[in-house]
C-alpha cells in the first residue's frame, strides 16, 4: 500500500463528484428519452399510449437484473480475494440495483392496470423481480444491522451468493405455476420482433439508464470508499 | 468422511439431548404451530371458502412459521457462554459442524411437523390418511431446503441486533420455491390425484435441496471463520 489515507479519501471524493456529474447527465438523458418516446416513436397499435412506459420499465428491469448479477459476482470474488473494495462495490451496486428495481416495480403496475386490467399478477417475471427487490432489501438490512466491517462483508456476501442461487428456482417454480407476462420481444433466440423505430428508442433508453446507473454507482462507491477511509483514521 | 459424519452426529445429538432436557423450545413451537392452525381456521369466510380449499396453504404456512421459530434459536443457544467458539475450536471440519446443526434443526422441525399434522387433520377434516406417504415425502423434500438455508442464516443473524426479525426477512424469499411446490403437491394429493402427477414438483424440490445444502456447506466457513 503506497497510497496514504488522505489520498485514498481524496480519490474517493473525486470519484463521487464525477459520479454526480455522470448521474446528472444520465437523468437528462432519461428526460430526453421521454421526449423521444412520446414525440418521435410510433404509438403501439393495440396497447396505445400505455405502451410508452415500456421505454422506462424494460431498461430499469434489465439494469436491476444486471446489478443483481454484479452484486453476486462481486460477492463471490470477495470471498475468494478478501479485498474490502469488492465488498464496498457490491454494497454500492446493491443500492443502485434497489433504485432500478423500485422503478421497475412502480412502472410495471402502472402499465398493467390499463393493459392487463390488473395491477399485479403472480407471473414468473413479476415474482422474480419482486424477489430481487426483497433480496436487495434483506441484503442491505443485514448490512445495516452489523457493526464489524469484516463480519458485515462476509455475511452479506453469503446472502448475495445464495440469492443468485435462488433466482432460477423462483423463476422455475412460478413458471410451473402460470404465466401471462408478455414474452420477450428483444432478448430471444430469433431476431427481435419489436419494430425498428421502437427498438431504437428502447436501446437509447437502455444506454441512458446505463449512464445513470454508472453515475449513481460511482457516486455511491466513492462515498463508501471515503467512509471506509475515515473509519480507518478514526480506528487508528 | 466417516470422521466428519460421526462429528456431525455428535453435534446433532448434543442439541437434541439439550432440547429433550428442557423441552421449552419444542413445546412452545408446538403450541405456536397449533395456534397458527387455529388462526387459519378462523381466517376464512366459511360460506365462501371451504376448509378443503384453504387446507394446503394453512398447513404449509404453519410449517414454515414454526420452522422459523426453531431456526431462530438454533445458534442463539450456541452464543451463550461462547459455546460456538468452543465448538469451532474442536478439531472437526466446518462442514461437519454445519451438518450437525442442520440435522438437529431438521429433527426439531420434523417433530413439530409430525405433531402438527394430526391437528391439521382434525381442524381441517383433511383426508391425509390415504396419502400419508406422499405427504411425508413432500414434507421431507420441502423442509430440508429451507432449513438448510435457515441454519446458515441463523448463524449470521444471531450476531445482529433484531435477530428474530432479521432471520425471517432474509429467509422468507428462500422459503418460497419449496412452499410453492409443497402447496401444489399437497393440494393435488389431498384431492386424490396420484403421486405421478406431481413428479415434476417433487423433482424440483429435490434439486433445490441438493443445490442449497451444497451451497450452505460451502459457505458456512465464510460465516464462522474470521
Amino acid at each position: 500500500m503506497t497510497a496514504t489515507l488522505p489520498s485514498v479519501a481524496g480519490a474517493a471524493a473525486r470519484l463521487a463528484r464525477r459520479g454526480r456529474a455522470v448521474s446528472i447527465a444520465g437523468l437528462i438523458g432519461v428526460a430526453a428519452v421521454f421526449v423521444l418516446a412520446l414525440r418521435f416513436t410510433p404509438v403501439e397499435a393495440r396497447q396505445g399510449l400505455p405502451q410508452k412506459i415500456f421505454y422506462l420499465h424494460v431498461p430499469a428491469a434489465w439494469m436491476a437484473l444486471l446489478a443483481f448479477t454484479v452484486v453476486g459476482i462481486a460477492s463471490i470474488m470477495f470471498l475468494w480475494l478478501r479485498d474490502s473494495r469488492l465488498d464496498l462495490f457490491a454494497e454500492a451496486t446493491a443500492e443502485v440495483g434497489l433504485v432500478f428495481s423500485a422503478v421497475m416495480l412502480t412502472t410495471g403496475p402502472l402499465w398493467g392496470k390499463p393493459v392487463w386490467g390488473t395491477w399485479w399478477q403472480w407471473d414468473p417475471r413479476l415474482t422474480l423481480t419482486l424477489f430481487l427487490f426483497f433480496l436487495y432489501v434483506g441484503y442491505l438490512a443485514l448490512r445495516s444491522a452489523l457493526h464489524d466491517p469484516a463480519e458485515r462483508a462476509r455475511f452479506s456476501a453469503v446472502v448475495a451468493i445464495l440469492g443468485l442461487v435462488l433466482v432460477p428456482f423462483v423463476h422455475l417454480s412460478v413458471y410451473l405455476f402460470r404465466t401471462i407476462h408478455p414474452l420477450p420481444i428483444v432478448l430471444k433466440p430469433s431476431a427481435p420482433s419489436l419494430p425498428g423505430s421502437m427498438l431504437r428508442t428502447l436501446l437509447i433508453a437502455l444506454a441512458v439508464n446505463m449512464v445513470l446507473g454508472a453515475g449513481l454507482l460511482m457516486m455511491r462507491y466513492g462515498v463508501a470508499r471515503a467512509e471506509a477511509a475515515r473509519g480507518e483514521v478514526d480506528g487508528a | 468422511m466417516r470422521e466428519a459424519m460421526r462429528a456431525a452426529l455428535a453435534i446433532a445429538g448434543k442439541d437434541v439431548r439439550a432440547e429433550l432436557r428442557s423441552r421449552t423450545a419444542l413445546v412452545s413451537a408446538l403450541v405456536f404451530a397449533a395456534l397458527i392452525l387455529v388462526a387459519f381456521s378462523f381466517s376464512r369466510d366459511p360460506a365462501r371458502l371451504s376448509a378443503a380449499a384453504l387446507a394446503p396453504s394453512a398447513l404449509w404456512i404453519t410449517f414454515a412459521f414454526a420452522a422459523m421459530t426453531a431456526l431462530n434459536r438454533a445458534f442463539a443457544v450456541e452464543r451463550e457462554h461462547g459455546a460456538l467458539d468452543g465448538l469451532l475450536l474442536a478439531p472437526v471440519a466446518r462442514e461437519a459442524v454445519f451438518l450437525g446443526k442442520l440435522l438437529a434443526n431438521l429433527a426439531f422441525v420434523f417433530t413439530v411437523e409430525a405433531v402438527t399434522l394430526p391437528l391439521f387433520v382434525v381442524f381441517f377434516n383433511a383426508p391425509v390418511g390415504p396419502v400419508l406417504g406422499g405427504i411425508a415425502i413432500t414434507s421431507v423434500l420441502a423442509t430440508v431446503g429451507f432449513v438448510a438455508v435457515g441454519t446458515l442464516f441463523s448463524a449470521m443473524t444471531v450476531r445482529t441486533r433484531f435477530a428474530e426479525l432479521m432471520l425471517p426477512v432474509l429467509l422468507l424469499p428462500f422459503m418460497i420455491p419449496p412452499l410453492i411446490g409443497a402447496v401444489q403437491v399437497t393440494a393435488r394429493l389431498l384431492s386424490g390425484r396420484p403421486l405421478s402427477e406431481v413428479s415434476a414438483w417433487l423433482r424440483l424440490l429435490a434439486v433445490y435441496d441438493v443445490v442449497v445444502v451444497t451451497f450452505a456447506l460451502l459457505l458456512f466457513s465464510a460465516v464462522v471463520d474470521e
